[in-house]
């Protein structure tokens, strides 16, 4: 996998949202009559066809194209897509949190050109049979990618909608064969201070390598994905390159960027924001508008991208609008209390 | 030194100190305060409000460090300018965040003890920023260096302000406490020499 420094990308190899939009319509349009013929499994390689881009030698490109099932009409899945306005590429990929960059919403954007994201590998270990260390071209061999609309609810009472592409965590924890003690997944950021500037900062309460942890049942939830990228190219390094956790209906700090460890578990895992601040980061972080952070309100958000003159605030909707997919892996459960 | 020069330097200090709103509002027309521009001018406008408080502070040990008085006849001016941003901030996280919402004003006062800190802070600057003047100074005579001690207590409650805030990273926070420290230092031995 050939992925050269975001600070290399000449403004004119980003699509544009408009130039997406239309592909991507052009995609569903194809995928709805192909799917008559295929039997559904239609991969986006042919969409590129209209694309003056696809001539090039793409695998030169920082954010390469993927090859992907595009996200179905909103009518046809359960949470996988949304029909809301797309928050622009350019805002999905300029305000990040991702502190071991820097904690300014600029900084991973500023600072991912330091960061070599290739060779990557990935470390699956614990309790499941087939562990080890596995390179990331093997661990994304013969692993179809779809494309997925999600809403992003972060913690800070802000939101975007973003189009992932990836697949569901489920599929690679199948192959990972996890026995019966295992109860938790733990993911693992890479910890490299000499390339991650936020690493090194001397007052940072935060642990690194950065944790989070889902229970099984939310890491077999369909909805929960690995993301390899978003808009249709591979994830830019400020967004989590090259793989990342997606767990739609968690505050954003649960999806953890730029995984290098898979670990299976019998005991809930000691987790990042929870051990910083347990008080304001609960293990589950199920965006619940009933329960407000001591910083912020989550009764509503603001949809990115603002302006000045509209703070688009909307309403925050429990479990961020997918209680209906996953509202029954909490059932009996004190959501106030297990927050 | 001469009146002419004091004067092009207080004007080259102004302008110098107006420039960061100068880009804000650059940045705000051309829309490159990027997705959340309300949350960015906060920011910078708070942040600008510390360094020209820093800036001010630094006055008195300037001229007990260069044993020259001349600096005095800067401080008003910076203090006004640290009031100035002060008062944006406010005003952006009042009109562009909050959008005029009293009954959001209220809330967040309340369950954000961090709010209520800046906005203590700024409250204070107030009657300090009033009774700037030389007619004020004359009138208030002994009085006025008393009342000009708040400075001190908004300065506590603006780094509290930052502080409380800070969510992991505390780099920032405590370059700005370590100078104030080290600002409060040299004028505290000063003080003591003097008794």
């Amino acid at each position: 996998m050939l992925i050269k420094r975001p600070s290399d990308i000449p403004s004119s190899e980003i699509t544009s949202e408009s130039h997406y939009l239309s592909r991507r319509k052009f995609m569903q349009a194809f995928a709805g009559a192909a799917a008559v013929a295929a039997g559904g499994s239609v991969l986006s390689s042919c969409a590129d066809a209209e694309s003056p881009a696809s001539s090039r030698q793409i695998a030169e490109l920082p954010s390469r194209p993927l090859d992907f099932v595009a996200a179905q009409p909103v009518s046809d899945n359960n949470g996988f897509s949304t029909s809301e306005k797309l928050t622009p590429y350019e805002a999905v990929t300029s305000h990040n949190n991702f502190y071991e960059f820097g904690t300014d919403k600029r900084d991973p954007k500023r600072y991912a050109g330091e960061l070599q994201t290739d060779p990557w590998s990935v470390v699956i270990e614990g309790e499941a049979d087939n562990t080890g260390t596995f390179f990331l071209e093997d661990l994304l061999k013969n692993q179809p990618l779809e494309e997925r609309i999600y809403r992003l609810r972060c913690v800070e009472a802000w939101s975007m909608v973003i189009p992932w592409v990836g697949f569901s965590l489920s599929s690679l924890i199948k192959r990972a064969q996890p026995n019966s003690s295992a109860r938790y997944v733990v993911f693992e950021t890479l910890y490299r201070p000499e390339q991650m500037r936020g690493q090194r900062s001397r007052f940072n309460t935060l642990e690194w390598p950065y944790v989070e942890g889902l229970t099984m049942a939310e890491a077999m939830h369909p909805l929960t994905m690995i993301a390899t990228g978003l808009y249709g190219k591979s994830l830019p390094v400020q967004n989590g390159a090259p793989l990342r956790l997606v767990v739609p209906w968690k505050y954003g700090f649960k999806s953890i960027k730029s995984i290098v460890k898979i670990k299976f578990v019998n005991a809930r895992p000691s987790t990042s924001w929870n051990v910083s601040a347990p008080r304001e980061y609960g293990f589950f972080a199920n965006v619940n508008p009933k329960v407000d952070h001591p910083r912020w309100s989550q009764a509503s958000e603001r949809r990115l991208p603002t302006s000045l003159f509209d703070s688009k605030r909307i309403a925050t909707l429990p479990f961020n609008g997918y209680a209906e997919q996953v509202a029954n892996l909490y059932t009996g459960m004190d959501l106030r209390r297990y927050f | 030194m001469l009146s002419k020069q004091r004067k092009l330097i207080k004007t080259a200090l102004l302008l110098l100190a107006l420039t960061p709103l100068a880009l804000m509002i650059e940045a705000a027309i051309g829309q490159a305060l990027g997705p959340d521009p309300a949350e960015a001018l906060a920011d910078q406008t708070g942040e600008w409000a510390l360094r020209l408080l820093c800036a001010c502070l630094a006055i008195t040990p300037l001229r007990i460090i260069t044993g020259k008085v001349e600096w005095l006849r800067y401080r008003r001016m910076l203090g006004l300018l640290a009031f100035f941003y002060a008062c944006l901030h406010l005003a952006v996280y009042w009109v562009f965040i909050l959008r005029l919402q009293w009954a959001d004003f209220f809330y967040e006062f309340a369950q954000r003890p961090y709010i209520a800190a800046g906005m203590a802070a700024l409250l204070l600057l107030v009657p300090l920023a009033i009774t700037s003047t030389k007619k004020w100074q004359r009138k208030l005579g002994r009085q006025w260096p008393r009342l000009h001690r708040l400075v001190y207590l908004a300065t506590v409650l603006a780094l509290t302000h930052v502080w409380w805030q800070t969510r992991s990273d505390y780099t920032e926070a405590l370059t700005y406490t370590l100078i104030l420290l080290a600002l409060g230092i040299i004028r505290f031995r000063r003080k003591r020499w003097f008794k």
